[in-house]
């Protein structure tokens, strides 16, 4: 899998990727070249090799969010499918809402990650234009989201842990979709996961899409890897709404603090796991062991807390988002919960009103 | 860019109603009768003809539920720092802020406080439909989970009303999160028995409705309401099909399961008062 680097062809370059796409070519040629005349181009070859290796890090060092979502978007990054082929052991899917149907675009499963027993639920987007349909190109139905939660009810009664894997551009905006309640699907498991008691770790490997990825993205620990993106709205429905333009995308991805350093920043995930140089999609292998290395550091971790604990602190990570970025007014006047506290006392308790219906 | 889609779901438009103009009648967007606006409020801002619902700002809103003076407002002065800095092309944050406050007279999308409904105490959260939509950010995310702090604290039911275009994309992740948050806070409620009464009202979609609005005990919409998780634009632009009509309504909540009950507005009143009382403990 190591040459995973050269299976790239040259239209999977990125449009910020000319110059490393021309060094692919030089290399190619240079390689038919010595193969026809018997030419000894090893040297050239790796002088390139280095000024690409250069180039990739250039261009990956400072990428704009708007290339951000386009590496996590790329056509060969690492999907679900990988992470369960390469992470997982033993991986037995469990199929089915019991209720309505399978949905495609989540699959849950119990499996084995490091030495851990797990459950996993994921997102899965589809390599070939065949699985991208059968899965609905990774947007999941209510019934979906009805799954995982039923799996992982399950996995709470054998105390399992849950691993889910965040990879959609957003729950389905269908009309079966609203007819069988995509909103309160989604409401139920943000409601459910925020007291499970087993740990929950979520990583995002591509797309964070809204609230189709929340809706199986409430948990212990949220990491991201270094190019997955995730947002509120999409780029394109951002601008859309803000320009009438779904062209100027570009811009309302950087508006929207999209990228894991950002979001980092903002204390909004817990952690970024590294990408091999150029972008997961140049190396699975090495993406996917980052990912399993972090998930069986963090579950060795959460294991040793206390369930009670433990969902303590789930509880006030939740209850605090956004609060040291999103009011520091409020905060510098005095810790947010006093001031909430104070507000609240203040109001005198109800007097008993005679009631009349 | 964006299609003007059939004019089916003008009634139910995301987009703020055009200003009536100045004077004594008004049409009404549903049936096009030529209404004199005193009767309509009279009639707490339902067509006489129809049984529309207009939409109310939150302050009417309190008015039209609450005993007499008895709303005492809380975390009234909370405002966002603008998590993100948002900037896009000419427009801020900051600015849109502005320009709602000033246009809304509201500081925020959502008032909390305690509140006598019939007589009966209860910890009450409205939505403000008029300042960025009745969006949810951090503020709105705080105040709901502070009302249902004070809810658990004081055994008190706690009502909320929804009116809210969704998440809040102006703080991004910060936005998304009180998603998670709100609920988080309703899974404690549940947890101590606290009784939660959702009431939707025109419109309440996307975060909102898959949080929150969709948790509660007893789910109360007004008629005609539109309510649902995507927005129908965004739905007719994905699966490029005409929508069916009276897609998303209250009326098509209540068919699916999604609702509870639909009450007019006129008796939304006496039958929150009822309901606390059927949930006596
Ligand atoms: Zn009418």
């Amino acid at each position: 899998m190591s040459d995973n680097n050269s299976k790239l062809s040259n239209s999977d370059h990125l449009e910020f990727e000319e110059k490393v796409a021309d060094l692919d070519r030089q290399m190619n040629e240079l390689r038919r070249l010595s193969s026809i005349k018997g030419i000894d181009y090893s040297a050239e070859i790796r002088r390139l090799q280095k000024t690409q290796v250069a180039e990739l890090k250039r261009i990956y060092s400072k990428l704009t969010a708007w290339q951000t979502v386009q590496v996590a978007r790329h056509p060969k990054r690492p999907l679900l499918t990988d992470y369960l082929n390469l992470m997982v052991k033993d991986f037995r899917e469990l199929h089915g809402d019991k209720c309505f149907g399978d949905d495609r675009a989540i699959i849950t499963g119990l499996g084995q990650i490091g030495r851990e027993r797990v459950l996993v639920v994921g997102q899965n987007k589809g390599r070939t234009t065949k699985e991208k349909i059968a899965c609905n190109f990774g947007c999941a139905n209510p019934e979906g989201y009805r799954k995982a939660i039923a799996k992982m009810k399950f996995a709470e009664k054998y105390n399992i842990p849950v691993v889910t894997l965040i990879d959609t551009p957003g729950a389905y905006p269908g009309i079966g979709a609203e007819e069988r309640g995509q909103a309160q699907a989604i409401a139920a498991n943000l409601m459910e996961m925020s007291c499970l008691k087993v740990p929950i770790v979520c990583v995002c490997i591509g797309e964070g899409g809204s609230g189709g990825a929340l809706g199986i993205g409430v948990g212990d620990r949220l990491a991201m890897l270094e190019f997955a993106y995730y947002s509120v709205i999409s780029p394109e429905g951002c601008a859309a709404i803000l320009w009438r333009d779904g062209a100027q995308a570009p811009d309302a991805a950087e508006a929207l603090k999209l990228t894991s350093k950002k979001l980092y920043k903002l204390g909004l995930v817990d952690a970024v796991i590294p990408e091999p140089l150029g972008g997961a999609h140049r190396n699975v292998h090495d993406t996917v062991y980052n990912v399993e290395r972090y998930i069986v550091k963090t579950l060795a971790g959460l294991k040793r807390t206390k369930i009670d604990n433990l969902l303590e602190n789930r509880y006030k990570k939740l209850r605090s988002i956004g609060e040291d970025t999103a009011a520091t007014i409020y905060k510098k006047t005095r810790p947010a919960q006093d001031r909430v506290k104070a507000a609240l006392e203040a109001i005198p308790k109800p007097k008993p009103v005679p009631a009349k219906v | 860019m964006v299609k003007e889609v059939k004019n089916k779901w003008n009634g139910f438009s995301l987009k703020p109603r055009k200003e009536m103009p100045e004077g004594l009648w008004m049409r009404c967007p549903s049936c096009e009768h030529m209404l004199y606006k005193s009767a309509v409020e009279e009639n707490l801002n339902v067509c006489p003809e129809c049984n529309h619902h207009f939409r109310i700002d939150a302050t009417t809103r309190i008015k039209y539920l609450v005993d007499e003076d008895s709303f005492q407002q809380v975390l009234g002065d909370l405002t966002t720092n603008d998590p993100l800095g948002f900037k896009f092309r000419g427009t801020t944050y900051k600015q849109r802020i502005k320009d709602d406050e000033k246009k809304s007279g509201a500081k925020e999308a959502m008032q909390i406080g305690k509140a006598f409904i019939k007589g009966r105490g209860v910890v009450l959260g409205v939505m403000e439909p008029n300042f960025l939509m009745g969006s949810m950010g951090f503020v709105v995310g705080e105040k709901f989970c502070a009302a249902v702090d004070k809810a658990m604290e004081d055994k008190l039911p706690l009502v909320v009303v929804s009116c809210s275009g969704g998440a809040r994309m102006h703080e991004g992740v910060v936005s998304l999160g009180q998603m998670a948050k709100t609920s988080a806070a309703l899974a404690k409620l549940n947890k101590a028995g606290g009784l939660f009464i959702s009431v939707l009202t025109d419109p309440t979609t996307g975060g909102v409705t898959a949080s929150f609005a969709m948790l509660g005990d007893v789910t109360i919409a007004e008629p005609g309401a539109l309510i649902g998780f995507a927005g129908p634009r965004t739905i007719a632009e994905t699966i490029k099909v005409e929508l069916p009509d009276g897609f998303q309504t209250a009326e098509f909540m209540l068919e699916h399961g999604f609702v509870d009950m639909i009450v007019h507005r006129k008796d939304l009143r006496s039958e929150i008062a009822r309901l606390i009382d059927y949930c006596r403990k």
